[in-house]
Protein backbone atom coordinates (compact mmCIF):
# COMPACT_ATOMS: atom_id res chain seq x y z
CA UNK A 1 0.00 0.00 0.00
CA UNK A 2 2.71 2.47 -0.83
CA UNK A 3 2.48 3.68 -4.36
CA UNK A 4 0.04 6.50 -5.07
CA UNK A 5 -1.67 4.19 -7.55
CA UNK A 6 -2.42 1.64 -4.85
CA UNK A 7 -3.61 4.30 -2.48
CA UNK A 8 -5.88 5.68 -5.17
CA UNK A 9 -7.37 2.27 -5.86
CA UNK A 10 -7.90 1.69 -2.17
CA UNK A 11 -9.70 5.01 -1.93
CA UNK A 12 -11.88 4.06 -4.88
CA UNK A 13 -12.99 0.81 -3.27
CA UNK A 14 -13.57 2.47 0.07
CA UNK A 15 -15.80 5.02 -1.63
CA UNK A 16 -17.69 2.24 -3.37
CA UNK A 17 -18.22 0.39 -0.11
CA UNK A 18 -19.44 3.46 1.72
CA UNK A 19 -21.62 4.71 -1.12
CA UNK A 20 -24.45 2.37 -0.18
CA UNK A 21 -24.31 3.73 3.34
CA UNK A 22 -24.60 7.27 1.97
CA UNK A 23 -27.47 6.22 -0.29
CA UNK A 24 -29.32 4.61 2.61
CA UNK A 25 -28.85 7.71 4.73
CA UNK A 26 -30.13 9.84 1.86
CA UNK A 27 -33.20 7.66 1.43
CA UNK A 28 -33.99 7.77 5.13
CA UNK A 29 -33.59 11.54 5.31
CA UNK A 30 -35.85 12.12 2.29
CA UNK A 31 -38.43 9.63 3.57
CA UNK A 32 -38.69 11.34 6.93
CA UNK A 33 -38.62 14.85 5.50
CA UNK A 34 -41.40 14.14 3.01
CA UNK A 35 -43.45 11.91 5.30
CA UNK A 36 -43.57 13.81 8.57
CA UNK A 37 -45.60 16.80 7.27
CA UNK A 38 -48.51 14.36 7.02
CA UNK A 39 -49.05 14.73 10.74
CA UNK A 40 -49.80 18.41 10.34
CA UNK A 41 -53.16 17.55 8.82
CA UNK A 42 -53.92 14.09 10.23
CA UNK A 43 -53.11 12.67 13.65
CA UNK A 44 -50.85 9.59 13.78
CA UNK A 45 -53.73 7.56 15.20
CA UNK A 46 -56.19 8.66 12.51
CA UNK A 47 -53.55 8.00 9.87
CA UNK A 48 -52.59 4.49 10.97
CA UNK A 49 -55.97 3.44 12.31
CA UNK A 50 -58.41 5.25 10.01
CA UNK A 51 -60.51 2.99 7.84
CA UNK A 52 -61.16 5.39 4.94
CA UNK A 53 -58.54 6.01 2.29
CA UNK A 54 -59.96 8.74 0.03
CA UNK A 55 -56.94 10.90 -0.71
CA UNK A 56 -58.52 12.75 -3.63
CA UNK A 57 -62.05 13.24 -2.29
CA UNK A 58 -63.32 16.55 -0.96
CA UNK A 59 -62.48 16.65 1.90
CA UNK A 60 -59.76 14.00 1.63
CA UNK A 61 -59.50 11.16 4.15
CA UNK A 62 -56.15 9.60 4.97
CA UNK A 63 -56.73 6.40 6.92
CA UNK A 64 -54.27 3.71 5.88
CA UNK A 65 -55.57 0.87 8.03
CA UNK A 66 -57.14 -0.88 5.00
CA UNK A 67 -53.76 -0.70 3.21
CA UNK A 68 -51.84 -2.02 6.22
CA UNK A 69 -54.36 -4.82 6.68
CA UNK A 70 -54.10 -5.66 2.98
CA UNK A 71 -50.31 -5.87 3.13
CA UNK A 72 -50.52 -8.04 6.24
CA UNK A 73 -53.06 -10.39 4.67
CA UNK A 74 -51.22 -10.95 1.41
CA UNK A 75 -47.91 -11.37 3.25
CA UNK A 76 -49.50 -13.86 5.63
CA UNK A 77 -50.91 -15.89 2.75
CA UNK A 78 -47.54 -15.70 1.00
CA UNK A 79 -45.87 -17.14 4.12
CA UNK A 80 -48.29 -20.07 4.17
CA UNK A 81 -47.05 -20.88 0.66
CA UNK A 82 -43.36 -19.98 0.80
CA UNK A 83 -42.41 -21.45 4.18
CA UNK A 84 -43.32 -25.07 3.48
CA UNK A 85 -42.22 -24.84 -0.16
CA UNK A 86 -39.00 -22.96 0.54
CA UNK A 87 -37.89 -24.82 3.66
CA UNK A 88 -39.00 -28.12 2.12
CA UNK A 89 -36.93 -27.45 -1.01
CA UNK A 90 -33.94 -26.51 1.13
CA UNK A 91 -34.20 -29.71 3.17
CA UNK A 92 -34.55 -31.82 0.05
CA UNK A 93 -31.65 -30.11 -1.69
CA UNK A 94 -29.44 -30.44 1.33
CA UNK A 95 -30.34 -33.87 2.63
CA UNK A 96 -31.75 -35.99 -0.13
CA UNK A 97 -30.82 -34.69 -3.55
CA UNK A 98 -27.81 -36.30 -5.17
CA UNK A 99 -25.12 -34.13 -6.74
CA UNK A 100 -26.72 -34.35 -10.18
CA UNK A 101 -30.17 -33.33 -8.96
CA UNK A 102 -28.63 -30.49 -7.00
CA UNK A 103 -26.77 -29.32 -10.07
CA UNK A 104 -30.12 -28.92 -11.85
CA UNK A 105 -32.43 -27.88 -9.00
CA UNK A 106 -30.37 -25.14 -7.41
CA UNK A 107 -29.92 -23.05 -10.59
CA UNK A 108 -33.58 -23.59 -11.47
CA UNK A 109 -34.68 -22.22 -8.10
CA UNK A 110 -32.39 -19.27 -8.61
CA UNK A 111 -33.86 -18.59 -12.05
CA UNK A 112 -37.30 -18.53 -10.39
CA UNK A 113 -35.96 -15.74 -8.19
CA UNK A 114 -34.82 -13.71 -11.17
CA UNK A 115 -38.09 -13.75 -13.11
CA UNK A 116 -39.19 -10.09 -13.29
CA UNK A 117 -42.18 -9.39 -11.07
CA UNK A 118 -44.24 -8.00 -13.93
CA UNK A 119 -44.20 -11.48 -15.45
CA UNK A 120 -45.57 -12.96 -12.23
CA UNK A 121 -48.18 -10.22 -12.28
CA UNK A 122 -49.10 -11.00 -15.83
CA UNK A 123 -49.34 -14.69 -15.05
CA UNK A 124 -51.46 -13.89 -12.01
CA UNK A 125 -53.82 -11.72 -13.98
CA UNK A 126 -54.37 -13.95 -16.98
CA UNK A 127 -54.01 -17.47 -15.54
CA UNK A 128 -54.27 -17.47 -11.76
CA UNK A 129 -57.14 -14.99 -11.28
CA UNK A 130 -59.51 -16.68 -13.76
CA UNK A 131 -58.58 -20.05 -12.22
CA UNK A 132 -59.38 -18.82 -8.69
CA UNK A 133 -62.61 -17.26 -9.91
CA UNK A 134 -63.66 -20.59 -11.39
CA UNK A 135 -62.35 -22.81 -8.59
CA UNK A 136 -63.94 -20.93 -5.69
CA UNK A 137 -66.95 -19.52 -7.54
CA UNK A 138 -65.85 -15.97 -6.77
CA UNK A 139 -67.43 -12.85 -8.26
CA UNK A 140 -63.89 -11.80 -9.25
CA UNK A 141 -60.51 -13.55 -9.19
CA UNK A 142 -58.42 -10.50 -8.27
CA UNK A 143 -58.25 -10.85 -4.50
CA UNK A 144 -56.00 -11.20 -1.47
CA UNK A 145 -55.70 -14.97 -1.94
CA UNK A 146 -54.56 -14.75 -5.57
CA UNK A 147 -52.03 -12.05 -4.75
CA UNK A 148 -50.80 -13.92 -1.68
CA UNK A 149 -50.29 -17.17 -3.57
CA UNK A 150 -48.29 -15.45 -6.31
CA UNK A 151 -46.20 -13.58 -3.73
CA UNK A 152 -45.61 -16.87 -1.95
CA UNK A 153 -44.26 -18.41 -5.12
CA UNK A 154 -42.09 -15.34 -5.66
CA UNK A 155 -40.66 -15.49 -2.13
CA UNK A 156 -40.02 -19.24 -2.25
CA UNK A 157 -36.58 -19.03 -3.95
CA UNK A 158 -35.40 -16.47 -1.38
CA UNK A 159 -36.45 -18.74 1.47
CA UNK A 160 -35.11 -21.90 -0.19
CA UNK A 161 -31.75 -20.47 -1.05
CA UNK A 162 -31.04 -18.86 2.34
CA UNK A 163 -32.38 -21.85 4.28
CA UNK A 164 -30.18 -24.13 2.21
CA UNK A 165 -27.15 -22.02 3.05
CA UNK A 166 -28.12 -22.19 6.73
CA UNK A 167 -28.25 -25.99 6.58
CA UNK A 168 -24.86 -25.95 4.91
CA UNK A 169 -23.37 -23.97 7.79
CA UNK A 170 -24.12 -26.76 10.27
CA UNK A 171 -20.71 -28.32 10.89
CA UNK A 172 -20.11 -31.89 9.74
CA UNK A 173 -19.04 -32.79 13.26
CA UNK A 174 -22.63 -32.28 14.54
CA UNK A 175 -23.95 -34.86 12.11
CA UNK A 176 -21.12 -37.27 12.76
CA UNK A 177 -21.54 -36.99 16.53
CA UNK A 178 -25.24 -37.70 16.15
CA UNK A 179 -24.64 -40.77 14.01
CA UNK A 180 -21.98 -41.94 16.44
CA UNK A 181 -24.54 -41.82 19.23
CA UNK A 182 -26.70 -44.19 17.23
CA UNK A 183 -29.27 -41.73 15.86
CA UNK A 184 -30.63 -42.52 12.41
CA UNK A 185 -30.85 -40.05 9.56
CA UNK A 186 -34.34 -38.79 10.40
CA UNK A 187 -33.52 -38.31 14.06
CA UNK A 188 -30.32 -36.50 13.14
CA UNK A 189 -32.23 -34.19 10.80
CA UNK A 190 -35.06 -33.36 13.18
CA UNK A 191 -33.18 -33.25 16.46
CA UNK A 192 -29.76 -31.97 15.43
CA UNK A 193 -29.55 -30.36 12.00
CA UNK A 194 -32.81 -28.38 12.00
CA UNK A 195 -32.39 -27.00 15.54
CA UNK A 196 -28.79 -26.09 14.76
CA UNK A 197 -29.84 -24.32 11.55
CA UNK A 198 -33.04 -23.02 13.17
CA UNK A 199 -32.11 -19.39 13.41
CA UNK A 200 -30.72 -19.47 9.88
CA UNK A 201 -34.03 -20.84 8.68
CA UNK A 202 -35.87 -18.12 10.63
CA UNK A 203 -33.68 -15.58 8.87
CA UNK A 204 -34.67 -17.09 5.55
CA UNK A 205 -38.35 -16.84 6.44
CA UNK A 206 -38.05 -13.24 7.61
CA UNK A 207 -36.24 -12.22 4.44
CA UNK A 208 -38.94 -14.00 2.44
CA UNK A 209 -41.48 -11.90 4.33
CA UNK A 210 -39.68 -8.67 3.46
CA UNK A 211 -39.65 -9.74 -0.15
CA UNK A 212 -43.40 -10.37 -0.08
CA UNK A 213 -44.40 -7.22 1.76
CA UNK A 214 -42.30 -4.96 -0.48
CA UNK A 215 -43.41 -6.44 -3.77
CA UNK A 216 -45.30 -3.88 -5.83
CA UNK A 217 -45.98 -4.72 -9.44
CA UNK A 218 -47.58 -8.07 -8.77
CA UNK A 219 -49.97 -6.83 -6.09
CA UNK A 220 -50.82 -3.82 -8.20
CA UNK A 221 -51.89 -6.17 -10.96
CA UNK A 222 -53.60 -9.00 -9.09
CA UNK A 223 -54.78 -7.81 -5.67
CA UNK A 224 -57.82 -5.94 -7.05
CA UNK A 225 -57.03 -2.55 -5.55
CA UNK A 226 -60.07 -1.98 -3.33
CA UNK A 227 -59.11 0.09 -0.30
CA UNK A 228 -61.28 -1.79 2.18
CA UNK A 229 -60.31 -3.79 5.25
CA UNK A 230 -60.58 -7.37 3.99
CA UNK A 231 -63.16 -9.58 5.67
CA UNK A 232 -62.03 -12.75 3.90
CA UNK A 233 -59.15 -13.93 1.72
CA UNK A 234 -61.48 -13.65 -1.28
CA UNK A 235 -61.85 -9.87 -0.94
CA UNK A 236 -60.02 -7.54 -3.32
CA UNK A 237 -57.42 -5.56 -1.41
CA UNK A 238 -55.05 -2.62 -1.90
CA UNK A 239 -51.67 -3.26 -0.27
CA UNK A 240 -49.48 -0.30 0.71
CA UNK A 241 -47.06 -0.72 -2.17
CA UNK A 242 -49.88 -0.86 -4.73
CA UNK A 243 -51.44 2.31 -3.33
CA UNK A 244 -48.16 4.19 -3.62
CA UNK A 245 -47.48 2.95 -7.13
CA UNK A 246 -50.98 3.68 -8.39
CA UNK A 247 -51.28 7.13 -6.86
CA UNK A 248 -47.84 8.72 -6.80
CA UNK A 249 -48.00 9.71 -10.45
CA UNK A 250 -50.86 12.10 -9.96
CA UNK A 251 -50.28 13.37 -6.44
CA UNK A 252 -49.34 17.03 -6.58
CA UNK A 253 -45.75 17.37 -5.35
CA UNK A 254 -45.82 18.87 -1.87
CA UNK A 255 -49.56 18.36 -1.46
CA UNK A 256 -51.31 16.44 1.30
CA UNK A 257 -51.74 13.32 -0.82
CA UNK A 258 -48.04 13.38 -1.70
CA UNK A 259 -46.96 13.54 1.94
CA UNK A 260 -49.46 10.83 2.85
CA UNK A 261 -47.97 8.51 0.22
CA UNK A 262 -44.49 9.20 1.57
CA UNK A 263 -45.76 8.39 5.04
CA UNK A 264 -47.02 5.03 3.74
CA UNK A 265 -43.58 4.47 2.24
CA UNK A 266 -41.98 5.34 5.56
CA UNK A 267 -44.22 2.89 7.41
CA UNK A 268 -43.33 0.21 4.88
CA UNK A 269 -39.64 1.01 5.15
CA UNK A 270 -39.74 0.77 8.94
CA UNK A 271 -41.49 -2.60 8.77
CA UNK A 272 -38.97 -4.08 6.32
CA UNK A 273 -36.13 -2.47 8.28
CA UNK A 274 -37.29 -4.21 11.45
CA UNK A 275 -37.61 -7.49 9.55
CA UNK A 276 -34.12 -7.24 8.11
CA UNK A 277 -32.56 -6.13 11.38
CA UNK A 278 -34.20 -9.08 13.13
CA UNK A 279 -32.93 -11.43 10.44
CA UNK A 280 -29.39 -10.08 10.77
CA UNK A 281 -29.48 -10.31 14.55
CA UNK A 282 -30.76 -13.87 14.55
CA UNK A 283 -28.25 -15.05 11.99
CA UNK A 284 -25.37 -13.44 13.87
CA UNK A 285 -26.44 -15.15 17.06
CA UNK A 286 -26.66 -18.55 15.55
CA UNK A 287 -23.24 -18.29 13.98
CA UNK A 288 -21.89 -17.53 17.42
CA UNK A 289 -23.74 -20.54 18.79
CA UNK A 290 -22.12 -22.77 16.22
CA UNK A 291 -18.71 -21.25 16.78
CA UNK A 292 -18.74 -19.72 13.31
CA UNK A 293 -18.30 -16.12 14.38
CA UNK A 294 -16.55 -13.77 11.95
CA UNK B 1 -67.39 23.63 -24.98
CA UNK B 2 -67.46 27.40 -25.16
CA UNK B 3 -65.65 27.72 -21.86
CA UNK B 4 -62.97 25.34 -23.03
CA UNK B 5 -62.50 27.20 -26.28
CA UNK B 6 -62.25 30.47 -24.42
CA UNK B 7 -59.65 28.94 -22.16
CA UNK B 8 -57.72 27.72 -25.18
CA UNK B 9 -57.72 31.17 -26.70
CA UNK B 10 -56.64 32.87 -23.48
CA UNK B 11 -53.94 30.29 -22.93
CA UNK B 12 -52.59 30.49 -26.44
CA UNK B 13 -52.34 34.26 -26.27
CA UNK B 14 -50.41 34.13 -23.04
CA UNK B 15 -48.02 31.48 -24.29
CA UNK B 16 -44.34 32.18 -24.77
CA UNK B 17 -42.20 30.08 -27.10
CA UNK B 18 -42.27 26.37 -26.29
CA UNK B 19 -39.24 24.10 -26.14
CA UNK B 20 -38.42 22.43 -29.40
CA UNK B 21 -37.24 18.91 -28.77
CA UNK B 22 -35.32 18.22 -31.95
CA UNK B 23 -36.40 15.19 -33.93
CA UNK B 24 -37.79 13.40 -30.91
CA UNK B 25 -40.91 14.21 -28.92
CA UNK B 26 -42.69 12.45 -26.10
CA UNK B 27 -46.41 12.40 -25.43
CA UNK B 28 -47.70 11.06 -22.11
CA UNK B 29 -51.00 10.84 -20.28
CA UNK B 30 -54.55 9.61 -20.66
CA UNK B 31 -54.96 5.97 -21.61
CA UNK B 32 -58.25 6.98 -23.22
CA UNK B 33 -56.41 9.19 -25.71
CA UNK B 34 -53.62 6.64 -26.10
CA UNK B 35 -55.09 4.69 -29.06
CA UNK B 36 -55.41 7.95 -31.03
CA UNK B 37 -51.92 9.27 -30.32
CA UNK B 38 -50.36 5.85 -30.76
CA UNK B 39 -51.91 5.27 -34.17
CA UNK B 40 -51.32 8.87 -35.22
CA UNK B 41 -47.66 8.60 -34.21
CA UNK B 42 -47.25 5.45 -36.32
CA UNK B 43 -48.82 7.08 -39.36
CA UNK B 44 -46.94 10.31 -38.82
CA UNK B 45 -43.59 8.56 -38.52
CA UNK B 46 -44.28 6.59 -41.70
CA UNK B 47 -44.51 9.89 -43.54
CA UNK B 48 -41.74 11.70 -41.67
CA UNK B 49 -38.84 9.28 -41.41
CA UNK B 50 -36.79 11.66 -39.26
CA UNK B 51 -39.44 12.09 -36.61
CA UNK B 52 -39.32 9.99 -33.45
CA UNK B 53 -42.49 10.19 -31.39
CA UNK B 54 -42.64 8.30 -28.11
CA UNK B 55 -46.11 7.68 -26.67
CA UNK B 56 -46.60 6.85 -23.00
CA UNK B 57 -49.75 6.23 -20.95
CA UNK B 58 -50.02 6.83 -17.23
CA UNK B 59 -53.32 8.65 -16.96
CA UNK B 60 -54.32 12.27 -17.46
CA UNK B 61 -52.92 13.37 -14.12
CA UNK B 62 -49.55 11.84 -14.94
CA UNK B 63 -49.52 13.49 -18.36
CA UNK B 64 -50.27 16.94 -16.98
CA UNK B 65 -47.73 16.50 -14.18
CA UNK B 66 -45.08 15.44 -16.72
CA UNK B 67 -45.61 18.42 -18.97
CA UNK B 68 -45.41 20.75 -15.98
CA UNK B 69 -42.15 19.07 -14.98
CA UNK B 70 -40.94 19.24 -18.56
CA UNK B 71 -40.53 15.47 -18.98
CA UNK B 72 -42.85 15.31 -21.98
CA UNK B 73 -43.71 17.59 -24.89
CA UNK B 74 -47.38 16.78 -25.21
CA UNK B 75 -49.76 15.79 -22.42
CA UNK B 76 -52.85 13.82 -23.36
CA UNK B 77 -55.80 14.37 -21.04
CA UNK B 78 -59.37 13.17 -21.03
CA UNK B 79 -60.44 16.07 -18.83
CA UNK B 80 -59.90 19.81 -18.71
CA UNK B 81 -56.92 20.98 -16.73
CA UNK B 82 -57.61 21.74 -13.05
CA UNK B 83 -57.06 25.17 -11.51
CA UNK B 84 -54.44 23.72 -9.15
CA UNK B 85 -52.48 22.30 -12.07
CA UNK B 86 -52.72 25.57 -13.95
CA UNK B 87 -51.34 27.39 -10.95
CA UNK B 88 -48.45 24.91 -10.64
CA UNK B 89 -47.69 25.30 -14.32
CA UNK B 90 -47.55 29.07 -14.13
CA UNK B 91 -45.29 28.84 -11.07
CA UNK B 92 -42.87 26.88 -13.24
CA UNK B 93 -43.27 29.47 -15.98
CA UNK B 94 -45.17 27.18 -18.30
CA UNK B 95 -48.38 28.25 -19.95
CA UNK B 96 -50.33 25.21 -20.98
CA UNK B 97 -52.23 25.40 -24.25
CA UNK B 98 -55.21 23.10 -24.78
CA UNK B 99 -55.96 21.45 -28.12
CA UNK B 100 -59.28 19.61 -28.37
CA UNK B 101 -58.75 16.66 -30.69
CA UNK B 102 -61.90 14.58 -30.30
CA UNK B 103 -65.04 13.90 -28.30
CA UNK B 104 -65.63 10.75 -26.31
CA UNK B 105 -68.52 9.14 -24.49
CA UNK B 106 -67.84 7.29 -21.25
CA UNK B 107 -69.54 3.98 -21.84
CA UNK B 108 -70.67 1.65 -19.12
CA UNK B 109 -69.94 -1.94 -19.97
CA UNK B 110 -71.21 -5.26 -18.63
CA UNK B 111 -70.41 -8.90 -19.23
CA UNK B 112 -72.29 -10.07 -22.36
CA UNK B 113 -74.27 -12.59 -20.27
CA UNK B 114 -75.74 -9.88 -18.03
CA UNK B 115 -79.29 -9.22 -19.28
CA UNK B 116 -79.38 -5.59 -18.05
CA UNK B 117 -79.75 -3.41 -21.14
CA UNK B 118 -79.64 0.02 -19.66
CA UNK B 119 -79.38 1.99 -16.44
CA UNK B 120 -80.22 5.50 -15.37
CA UNK B 121 -77.52 7.79 -14.06
CA UNK B 122 -79.22 7.51 -10.67
CA UNK B 123 -78.89 3.70 -10.73
CA UNK B 124 -75.23 3.91 -11.74
CA UNK B 125 -74.63 6.34 -8.92
CA UNK B 126 -76.24 3.89 -6.51
CA UNK B 127 -74.07 1.05 -7.78
CA UNK B 128 -70.90 3.10 -7.38
CA UNK B 129 -71.53 4.90 -4.12
CA UNK B 130 -73.60 2.55 -1.97
CA UNK B 131 -73.02 -1.05 -1.03
CA UNK B 132 -75.33 -2.65 -3.55
CA UNK B 133 -74.36 -6.32 -3.34
CA UNK B 134 -76.57 -7.93 -5.94
CA UNK B 135 -77.98 -6.87 -9.29
CA UNK B 136 -81.43 -7.88 -7.92
CA UNK B 137 -81.41 -4.77 -5.76
CA UNK B 138 -81.67 -2.52 -8.80
CA UNK B 139 -83.98 -4.78 -10.76
CA UNK B 140 -81.41 -6.96 -12.48
CA UNK B 141 -80.63 -10.69 -12.37
CA UNK B 142 -79.53 -12.59 -9.25
CA UNK B 143 -75.79 -11.91 -9.67
CA UNK B 144 -73.18 -10.49 -7.29
CA UNK B 145 -72.16 -6.97 -8.24
CA UNK B 146 -68.48 -6.29 -8.97
CA UNK B 147 -67.86 -2.57 -9.33
CA UNK B 148 -64.82 -1.57 -11.35
CA UNK B 149 -63.46 1.92 -11.31
CA UNK B 150 -60.39 3.72 -12.58
CA UNK B 151 -57.63 4.95 -10.31
CA UNK B 152 -57.86 8.58 -9.33
CA UNK B 153 -55.04 9.53 -11.77
CA UNK B 154 -57.51 8.86 -14.54
CA UNK B 155 -59.26 11.64 -16.43
CA UNK B 156 -62.01 9.19 -17.25
CA UNK B 157 -62.57 8.79 -13.53
CA UNK B 158 -62.68 12.56 -13.01
CA UNK B 159 -65.17 13.06 -15.80
CA UNK B 160 -67.28 10.12 -14.61
CA UNK B 161 -67.18 11.32 -11.02
CA UNK B 162 -68.34 14.78 -12.08
CA UNK B 163 -70.97 13.75 -14.62
CA UNK B 164 -72.51 10.79 -12.79
CA UNK B 165 -71.50 10.66 -9.15
CA UNK B 166 -71.79 14.40 -8.41
CA UNK B 167 -68.29 14.02 -6.96
CA UNK B 168 -69.53 11.60 -4.30
CA UNK B 169 -67.00 9.03 -3.12
CA UNK B 170 -66.77 5.70 -4.91
CA UNK B 171 -67.51 2.76 -2.60
CA UNK B 172 -64.33 1.51 -0.96
CA UNK B 173 -64.68 -2.06 -2.20
CA UNK B 174 -64.61 -1.03 -5.87
CA UNK B 175 -61.83 -2.72 -7.84
CA UNK B 176 -59.39 -0.09 -9.06
CA UNK B 177 -57.68 -0.45 -12.41
CA UNK B 178 -55.02 1.71 -13.98
CA UNK B 179 -56.24 1.53 -17.58
CA UNK B 180 -59.27 1.28 -19.85
CA UNK B 181 -57.86 -2.00 -21.11
CA UNK B 182 -57.67 -3.37 -17.55
CA UNK B 183 -61.36 -2.56 -16.99
CA UNK B 184 -62.44 -4.05 -20.32
CA UNK B 185 -60.53 -7.30 -19.84
CA UNK B 186 -61.86 -7.86 -16.31
CA UNK B 187 -65.44 -7.12 -17.37
CA UNK B 188 -65.02 -9.58 -20.26
CA UNK B 189 -64.45 -12.48 -17.84
CA UNK B 190 -66.52 -11.40 -14.82
CA UNK B 191 -70.28 -12.04 -15.12
CA UNK B 192 -71.38 -9.55 -12.43
CA UNK B 193 -68.99 -6.74 -13.32
CA UNK B 194 -69.80 -3.18 -14.28
CA UNK B 195 -67.09 -0.82 -15.48
CA UNK B 196 -66.68 2.29 -17.58
CA UNK B 197 -64.38 2.90 -20.52
CA UNK B 198 -63.95 5.29 -23.43
CA UNK B 199 -65.96 4.58 -26.59
CA UNK B 200 -62.85 3.16 -28.28
CA UNK B 201 -62.66 0.26 -25.83
CA UNK B 202 -66.05 -1.26 -26.53
CA UNK B 203 -65.38 -4.68 -28.08
CA UNK B 204 -67.38 -7.81 -28.78
CA UNK B 205 -66.37 -9.36 -25.48
CA UNK B 206 -68.19 -6.72 -23.42
CA UNK B 207 -71.58 -5.08 -23.84
CA UNK B 208 -72.21 -1.35 -23.63
CA UNK B 209 -75.46 -0.36 -21.94
CA UNK B 210 -77.63 2.66 -22.47
CA UNK B 211 -77.55 5.47 -19.93
CA UNK B 212 -80.80 7.35 -19.35
CA UNK B 213 -82.08 5.43 -22.38
CA UNK B 214 -79.32 6.51 -24.78
CA UNK B 215 -76.77 4.02 -26.12
CA UNK B 216 -73.24 5.33 -26.22
CA UNK B 217 -72.27 5.66 -29.84
CA UNK B 218 -70.76 8.17 -32.20
CA UNK B 219 -74.04 9.57 -33.30
CA UNK B 220 -75.38 10.17 -29.80
CA UNK B 221 -72.18 11.94 -28.80
CA UNK B 222 -72.14 14.14 -31.91
CA UNK B 223 -75.74 15.19 -31.36
CA UNK B 224 -75.04 15.83 -27.69
CA UNK B 225 -77.67 13.26 -26.67
CA UNK B 226 -75.45 10.96 -24.64
CA UNK B 227 -75.26 12.25 -21.05
CA UNK B 228 -71.67 11.21 -20.20
CA UNK B 229 -69.60 12.77 -22.98
CA UNK B 230 -66.45 14.85 -22.75
CA UNK B 231 -63.79 16.37 -24.99
CA UNK B 232 -60.30 14.85 -25.27
CA UNK B 233 -57.32 17.18 -25.06
CA UNK B 234 -53.69 17.45 -25.93
CA UNK B 235 -51.81 20.02 -23.89
CA UNK B 236 -48.58 21.70 -24.88
CA UNK B 237 -46.32 24.01 -22.93
CA UNK B 238 -46.66 27.26 -24.81
CA UNK B 239 -47.71 27.52 -28.43
CA UNK B 240 -46.73 24.33 -30.24
CA UNK B 241 -43.71 24.68 -32.49
CA UNK B 242 -41.71 22.53 -34.84
CA UNK B 243 -42.40 18.81 -34.63
CA UNK B 244 -44.93 19.20 -31.81
CA UNK B 245 -46.98 21.57 -33.96
CA UNK B 246 -46.69 19.33 -37.00
CA UNK B 247 -47.88 16.32 -34.99
CA UNK B 248 -50.84 18.13 -33.44
CA UNK B 249 -51.82 19.58 -36.82
CA UNK B 250 -51.61 16.07 -38.22
CA UNK B 251 -54.02 14.74 -35.57
CA UNK B 252 -56.41 17.64 -36.14
CA UNK B 253 -56.15 17.27 -39.93
CA UNK B 254 -58.04 14.88 -42.21
CA UNK B 255 -55.76 11.90 -41.55
CA UNK B 256 -55.90 12.41 -37.81
CA UNK B 257 -59.68 12.75 -37.87
CA UNK B 258 -59.86 9.48 -39.77
CA UNK B 259 -57.74 7.81 -37.06
CA UNK B 260 -59.98 9.31 -34.36
CA UNK B 261 -63.03 7.77 -36.01
CA UNK B 262 -61.29 4.44 -36.63
CA UNK B 263 -60.40 4.19 -32.95
CA UNK B 264 -64.05 4.62 -32.04
CA UNK B 265 -64.04 8.26 -30.96
CA UNK B 266 -65.84 11.21 -32.44
CA UNK B 267 -63.83 13.60 -34.58
CA UNK B 268 -64.49 17.31 -34.40
CA UNK B 269 -65.99 18.98 -37.41
CA UNK B 270 -63.52 21.09 -39.29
Amino acid sequence: MNTPKERFIKLLFTAAAFSSLALLAGIIIVLFREALPVFSFVSPLAFLGGESWYPTAEPPEFGIWPLIAASAWVTGIALVICVPLGVGSALYLHELAGPRQRAVLKPVIEVLASVPSIIYGFFGMTVMAPFMQEAFGLPIGLCALTAGVILGVMATPTVASIAEDALGYVPRSFREASFALGANRWETLVKVIIPAAGSGISTAIILGMSRAIGETMTVLMVAGGAAVVPASVFDPVRPMTAAIAAEMGEAAVGGEHYHALFAIALALFLVTFVFNAAAELISRRYRLKLGLAR
Amino acid sequence: MKKILALTVVLSMAAPAGVFAGGKITAAGSTTVLPITQKAAEEFMKKNKDADIVIRGGGSGVGVASIIDGTCDIAAASRAIKPAELEKASKKGRDLVAHVIAMDGISHILHPSNPVKGLTREQIKRLYTTRVKNWKEIGGPDLPVVVLSRDSASGTFEAFSELVLDKKKVRPDAIMQASNQGIASIVARTPGAIGYVGLGYITDSVRAISVDGVLPDRDAVVRNKYPIARPLFLYTAGKPEGLVKEFIDFIKGPEGRKIVEEQGFVALKK
